[in-house]
């Protein structure tokens, strides 16, 4: 199963793969758009302010989701002793920090008119920001050595310690009495939003789960171009 | 209907920014990661260029050079 990881199998498949979620990212993304900007309806409560939701909820989804698996990625190249997992986690990084940043920036701009702040130091607010350090984090302890065993071990021990911030960051809005609302959708209760909502919310967060994929790919292909590029050096 | 997209009842400045700031996020990281990627490719086929003939035809001999240099112009040469 490890085999379908091999660099050698992939590349070839990541340059088909690349234009065709492209393509997919930039169609998905124009209908949710519309969906978000245009059709779906403003809340009884919040008016149009809750079109933010259509970016933040699905940018805040993602880099949690991003970060959990760099961790259990983290988990493999430890156990595993596997270098390719590595080369994985290190390319899923970028997008995730980024996804992180917009839900906090979106965030602050949904909060001035909803709760009259930019900012709150509150349980949700903090966590989502120390994900943002977690990340970068783990981004530059591939630039603080040249030893590359060592940037493996010590970027996968920052992501194994910042997935204890995973759950904090999920039930800070359940744990502590937070200005941040609780979650509207829920897998395993009952969702609380409604579909005209739901459907631009799905949307979104499919073309920037595409996103996310269309920048891992690009950044995994350079990666390996990387180290193929030291190889050419031992011919 | 268009001055109602624009101004959102007085939300518009706030949604917009937040529309514009995540897809200008997406092109500024889209355009980085592909400068990266054309960076390391363009370095790739100035060393392929420099390597000597039994190198060049033993890296030839790779699946994963092969499929690297049919994305550089060093494999049309």
């Amino acid at each position: 199963m490890l085999n379908y990881f091999n660099p050698n199998n992939t590349l070839l498949i990541i340059n088909k793969l690349k234009k065709f979620v492209l393509a997919l990212f930039i169609i998905v993304l124009l209908l949710g758009l519309i969906e978000a900007l245009v059709l779906s309806p403003e809340d009884y409560k919040q008016g149009d302010s809750v079109r933010i939701m259509y970016v933040h909820v699905p940018s805040a989804w993602i880099s949690l989701g991003i970060f959990s698996l760099i961790s259990i990625l983290s988990f493999g190249i430890l156990i595993l002793k596997n270098k390719n997992f590595s080369i994985i986690a290190k390319s899923l990084a970028p997008s995730g920090l980024l996804f992180n940043i917009i839900a906090l920036v979106t965030g602050s701009l949904w909060g001035i008119p909803t709760w009259g702040t930019w900012w709150a130091w509150d349980a949700r607010i903090t966590s989502m920001l120390l994900l943002v350090i977690f990340y970068l984090m783990f981004i530059l302890s591939w630039r603080i050595t040249d030893d590359n065993d060592k940037a493996i071990k010590i970027s996968s021990y920052i992501a194994i310690i910042g997935l204890i911030n995973i759950p904090i960051v999920k039930f800070s809005v359940d744990w502590w009495s937070t200005l941040h609302q609780p979650a509207s959708v829920n897998l395993l209760k009952d969702t609380t939003i409604h579909s005209s909502m739901l459907l631009p919310l799905g949307i979104m967060t499919a073309a920037f789960a595409l996103f996310s994929l269309l920048i891992f790919l690009m950044k995994y292909n350079t990666e390996l171009i990387k180290i193929k590029n030291k190889g050419l050096d031992r011919l | 209907m268009i001055n109602e997209i624009i101004f959102m009842n007085g939300y518009g400045l706030y949604v917009w920014s937040s529309f514009i700031f995540t897809l200008s996020s997406f092109f500024f990281l889209y355009f980085i990661i592909k400068f990266q990627l054309t960076k390391e490719q363009k370095k790739f086929g100035k060393k392929f260029r420099n390597l000597s003939s039994e190198k060049v035809e033993l890296a030839k001999k790779q699946k994963t050079y092969r499929e690297l240099l049919a994305n550089t112009s060093v494999y049309k040469i």
